[in-house]
């Protein structure tokens, strides 16, 4: 579904920007001392879409969110978050986001109620008609599964309750952005999926979501759009589908014909298959086939990079997206 | 930001302080951090009582007591402030501040009555128990307790900044420990269990130039019968003087603590407090 938008709109947005673009990153550059983190990165995305950040450690993920969140000034370059240059975002901007950030001992004495009433009365005065602000408490408690433990010391909470307090937290003012940075580290297989119906729950509300994971799975099931970054710059812009056809990665054929079994690679699955049929027919038994998945495609274009090929990616993938 | 909304987050953080200041009375940490200091004045008190005010008759003990009233004053606004910025900050409470509407404000005036209220807290908890166990303490009168809220609040306005800027300065709420050497350093020139008038005149200088002699002053004219005036130095209560010296600190503080807070909140960011968290980490392992 995702568009990639090249740069053919002028650069010049802030202010009066498009109502359709709620992140526009265009040649986003940052510098520390004499080492380029970034160098040159290019995205947008739309109201109630999820884009997933992926990359390996050091690539620049967390420099990227932290600049679109405000918490850091860029070298260069233009970023307009909900039409607002983050470098100089007041606090009716700042009402608009939401940030999930890590936990760790902050807060301890605090009830969760409390504390999310509490954190919750500062949106109060930045309600619109469109959005009432905040999230009224005891919803917010239950949409993360937090009920039973509403009045519980923060300091008393698990690892995943306090993550899950983490996120209400980041959604109590009912952000039409929200950044999520590595949202399931340390949650159990349940709570991963009650995390995913939530997301999808608040895209479905139009929220956009950014999000950076290293769980690819998760990137694969949430994403609208995933962007890989590696080495400061975005090396691939598109759907998990699209990635892997950029790749052009083999999809892997199992059969067996009375009994023996067959193993073939191909780009084309569809075609071999039907083929296969045409031959053997009823001799055919426990076919599968198996796609690329994202961490195949995901590792294949690491590598590529890595190897120096950036130029040859980037051109594989603008034709597939062109 | 509009002085609206500006005054609405104030509220909340008023709101704020009054939760964090019912907190300190539900976890053992805090409760024990006001009784075990407390407990430790009075016993001190307890034992000067017989000894009397050089020149005077009057119990050292007494004496002591609204001394020590004024350097709890002091605590309050350098040390407890100074402490818990620098925690929070490691923690990652300021930058869930930063990353809400006007939230740095709410903290921050949470933070401020969150200290008022544990210092008057602290300070009740040593005076009550005084009253029974010292004599010659002269607070029955209207003029002794407006004393005591004048010296009282200029003295946390003249503390608060200078703790909100330290701080900001330490990113390592273990060096912060740093500043408490040269503060108890204070403590033993600035006449809060003993007068100073024995000591060279260079070093009663120098205890004049900070807050704590002058808040121990204060508090002393207080809670203290005017006669014991004539053993202060200058044989009066000097208000006039406490007043300047007080005021001096808060103008300054006052002009510095905005600047240094602003420059601490636009460094937080994610990944500073991953970096301090992983720090003391490594410090715990």
């Amino acid at each position: 579904m995702a568009v990639v938008e090249e740069a053919d709109t002028p650069a010049r947005e802030v202010g009066r920007h498009d109502e359709n673009v709620v992140l526009d990153v265009r040649d986003l550059r940052m510098r520390y001392g004499t080492t380029d983190v970034l160098n040159g990165v290019n995205f947008t995305a739309r109201p109630g879409e999820v884009v997933a950040l992926l990359g390996p450690n050091g690539a620049g993920k967390t420099t990227t969110i932290e600049i679109l969140e405000g918490f850091r000034m860029r070298s260069a370059g233009e970023v307009a978050v909900l039409g607002v240059d983050p470098a100089h975002g007041g606090e009716d901007w700042r009402a608009r986001l939401g940030v999930v950030l890590q936990s760790w001992r902050d807060h301890g004495q605090w009830r969760i109620r409390e504390l999310l009433g509490h954190l919750g009365e500062y949106y109060a005065p930045y309600s619109t008609d469109r959005i009432t602000r905040p999230w009224p408490l005891d919803e917010l408690i239950e949409v993360v599964g937090l009920t039973e433990h509403a009045h519980k010391k923060i300091a008393r909470l698990s690892g995943g309750q306090r993550r899950r307090l983490d996120v209400a937290i980041g959604i109590v003012g009912r952000p039409e952005l929200l950044f999520l940075d590595e949202p399931t580290a340390g949650f159990d297989p349940e709570a991963r999926r009650e995390f995913h119906d939530l997301v999808h729950r608040l895209a479905d509300q139009e929220t956009t979501i950014l999000l950076t994971t290293h769980d690819l799975d998760e990137a694969e099931k949430l994403a609208d759009r995933i962007l890989i970054l590696a080495g400061g710059t975005i090396i691939a812009d598109g759907t998990a589908d699209e990635l892997a056809r950029s790749m052009s990665t083999e999809a892997e054929v199992r059969w067996t014909v009375d009994g023996q079994r067959f193993v073939h690679s191909t780009h084309d699955a569809t075609a071999f298959v039907r083929d296969l049929f045409r031959e053997h027919d009823e001799a055919i038994g426990d076919l599968e086939v198996r796609r690329p998945s994202l961490e195949d495609v995901y590792m294949a274009m690491v590598r590529q990079f890595e190897a120096g090929q950036h130029e040859a990616a980037v051109r594989e993938f603008s034709e597939v997206t062109a | 930001m509009s002085t609206g909304s500006a005054l609405y987050a104030a509220r909340v953080g008023l709101r704020r302080g009054g939760l964090e200041v019912r907190h300190t009375f539900t976890n053992s940490q805090d409760l024990w951090n006001y009784i075990f200091p407390s407990l430790i004045f009075l016993v001190v008190m307890f034992f000067m009582r017989g000894a009397a005010v050089p020149g005077t008759d009057f119990s050292l003990g007494s004496r002591t007591l609204p001394s020590v009233l004024g350097m709890s004053v002091a605590f309050g606004g350098l040390v407890t402030l100074m402490m818990s910025l620098a925690l929070e900050r490691e923690d990652g409470t300021l930058l869930r501040a930063k990353a809400i509407p006007n939230g740095m404000l709410g903290y921050l005036v949470g933070k401020l009555v969150l200290v008022a209220g544990m210092t008057v807290a602290s300070m009740l908890i040593v005076l009550v128990p005084s009253l029974f166990m010292l004599d010659g303490i002269a607070l029955t009168s209207v003029t002794a307790w407006l004393t005591l809220a004048w010296v009282l609040v200029l003295g946390l306005v003249a503390t608060l900044p200078l703790g909100a800027i330290f701080g900001s300065l330490f990113t390592n709420p273990r060096n912060a420990g740093v500043i408490m050497m040269p503060v108890m350093g204070l403590v033993a020139i600035s006449g809060v269990f003993y007068p100073i008038q024995s000591f060279p005149e260079w070093l009663q200088g120098v205890a004049q130039v900070f807050p704590i002699y002058w808040l121990a002053l204060g508090m002393r004219s207080a809670l203290l019968p005017d006669e014991l005036a004539a053993v202060e130095i200058g044989e009066s209560w000097r208000h006039l003087e406490t007043v300047g010296v007080l005021s001096a600190w808060a103008v300054a503080g006052l002009v510095l603590a905005p600047w240094v807070l602003r420059r601490m909140a636009r460094r937080e960011s994610g990944s500073s407090v991953a970096e301090r968290r992983e720090r003391a980490m490594r410090r715990v392992a």
